[in-house]
């Protein structure tokens, strides 16, 4: 097990929006702010619950929390060591814990998708994926099919076609049509509605996400 | 969500001893996380069952089919035994919720999801169901709930895989460590509301959703589901209809006739199975067993458009198993 703790150059951040008055960054307060809710509920968390009975954990049966316990969850090709507790979404442990603020959370609810990550390659929501749950499995995000130097091709796709507007159902989007490209080179308009079909948009920016999808398609095609 | 420890089991036998004090079973985990970021339900201990190979799985026996509880519904509906053996089961499962949804949610878990009543999700309403004395849906908003056979509950039957289960003639596979192994068919395992208000299933709080068993349809079976929705997607059915019939070269020996979002228990529509029985499945035998299938309705003050909305979803989904018509564009997707 690699005990690799991520660098901030592996885990570029967008440009923090205009700093306050005080030198805090809106995200930056908004992540302390969380950080401070975080400690109020795990001290909740042990005075609520006894551990007498870990003791006798029968076979077949790992308990885990609800104080937090270690694990190593494999992201983007790279094994990250962090504490979670039981209830940490993987949503809220890849953008509170690890920074990777990519993946976005709209409605935390799986109804919009904004916040979808590939598990095993396969698209699923973040927020309602426990993160114990991604241990053992790879979990792709939005950071991880792109380098530094270069997007995804899909991603210059949805650059050229305009396909987005808000931008926030973006992240998800992409990562939806990542998953369909993988598994079907050559879709139709009506497969990539379909792979998308969980992705809300209320910019109703759909018509470019479609033509971006099959442009994609068609120069990967070439290249291959 | 409220903090819990979380029980991980690798083995049936594990997670049954597990199945105590209040602990909550967490499979997918896609109803449950709803539920607890709703606030309507705080365990103090989940059971996670997630992680039991030997309950994935699509099995064909001598006798039909056996699915593992915790298959997912994207790989029911991928299934190529079961797009083209029990289609309905099939389309039931691949047009439910999301396609993210659909990769997590298990069918033992669609199975098991609780009312989608907006009363009873939200934690700011104690209702009738939750050992109150009061349902706010009768007079409160209603246009999403049931159009007959609701006693004191209006909500609606939110699995749409129970919808095909409950026409294919399954069972489900109820384990304990007490009792061993029983079989429920799920005619019998959702209870009616007026039975007790409290409870909405027999199986018992010492039991796991294991399997679920389908008979092989007989010769001649041709089956389809469409479930219709305010949006193409996400959505619960405001209407849906599981068809399936056995037909004897182009008479209909036998129909089966299978709504959800009707009432708060699956049901099926004798009415409208007399009206296909004996014979050829027309245009116009397939629009008499969806008008027969509204006998009895009793809409609530904001849901008459149901009683409209049926028997076109029971017609054009007889049409399309028959192989007369194709999939409904305005179904939702």
């Amino acid at each position: 097990m690699s005990d690799h703790q991520p660098s901030q150059k592996e885990l570029p951040e967008a440009p923090s929006t205009a700093p306050t008055p005080a030198g805090i960054s809106r995200r930056g307060f908004l992540k302390g702010a969380g950080i401070t809710a975080a400690g109020t509920a795990l001290l909740e968390g042990v005075q609520g619950f006894s551990r007498e009975a870990v003791a006798s954990t029968p076979k077949g049966v790992k308990e885990f929390g609800p104080e937090p316990f270690p694990v190593t969850l494999h992201i983007n090709g790279k094994e990250h060591a962090l504490q979670i507790e039981p209830r940490t979404t993987l949503a809220d442990a890849l953008r509170i814990q690890l920074n990777m603020t990519g993946t976005k959370v709209s409605c935390d609810r799986g109804v919009c998708s904004s916040c979808t990550v590939l598990l095993d390659r396969m698209p699923v929501n973040s927020c309602m994926t426990l993160a114990i749950d991604a241990v053992g499995h790879h979990v792709t995000t939005i950071e991880g099919i792109s380098t530094d130097e270069q997007m995804h091709p899909l991603q210059a796709a949805f650059v050229r076609h305009d396909a987005m507007q808000c931008g926030f159902c973006t992240p998800g989007m992409v990562m939806s049509c990542v998953s369909l490209l993988e598994k079907n080179p050559h879709p139709t308009e009506a497969d990539v509605r379909y792979a998308v079909s969980g992705n809300l948009c209320r910019c109703g920016t759909y018509p470019k996400v479609f033509a971006a999808t099959l442009d994609a398609a068609s120069q990967l095609a070439r290249k291959a | 969500m409220n903090s819990f420890t979380l029980a991980d089991c690798s083995t049936v036998e594990a997670a049954l001893s597990q199945l105590k004090d209040g602990a909550i079973v967490k499979a997918g985990g896609v109803d449950l996380l709803d539920r607890m970021k709703n606030g309507t339900d705080t365990p103090t201990r989940l059971v996670n069952i997630r992680n039991i190979s030997t309950l994935r799985g699509i099995h064909s026996t001598p006798q039909g089919l056996t699915i593992g509880a915790l298959t997912t519904l994207a790989e029911v509906a991928d299934d190529p035994t079961i797009r083209t053996q029990y289609t309905l089961l099939a389309d039931a499962c691949g047009h439910a919720a999301t396609p993210h949804i659909r990769n997590m949610a298990t069918l033992g878990g669609n199975l098991l999801q609780q009312l989608q009543c907006w009363y009873y999700r939200s934690a700011e309403f104690q209702c009738l169901r939750k050992g109150k004395e009061l349902c706010f849906a009768f007079s409160g908003l209603n246009q999403y709930h049931a159009i007959m056979d609701y006693g004191g509950c209006p909500s609606v039957a939110p699995s749409s895989g129970a919808v095909a289960l409950l026409a294919l003639d399954a069972s489900v596979e109820l384990t304990s460590a007490a009792k061993g192994k029983r079989i429920v068919t799920i005619r019998d395992f959702y209870l009616q509301p007026d039975a007790n208000p409290h409870r909405f299933h027999v199986m018992a709080a010492d039991e796991l959703l294991t399997a679920i068993h389908i008979p092989k349809p007989a010769p001649g079976t041709r089956s389809a589901y469409q479930k219709y929705g305010e949006k193409e997607s996400h959505d619960w059915a405001i209407a849906d209809a599981g068809i399936l019939l056995e037909m004897d070269s182009n008479l209909c020996r036998r129909a089966v006739v299978a709504m959800g979002a009707a009432s708060p228990v699956v049901r099926r529509s004798h009415e409208a199975e007399a009206a296909l029985t004996g014979k050829p499945i027309t245009h116009e035998t397939a629009r008499a067993a969806g008008q027969a299938s509204m006998t009895g309705a009793m809409p609530l003050s904001m849901n008459a458009y149901k009683v409209q909305l049926f028997p076109v979803a029971i017609y054009r989904t007889i049409l399309l198993a028959a192989g007369q018509m194709d999939r409904d564009p305005s179904a939702a997707g």
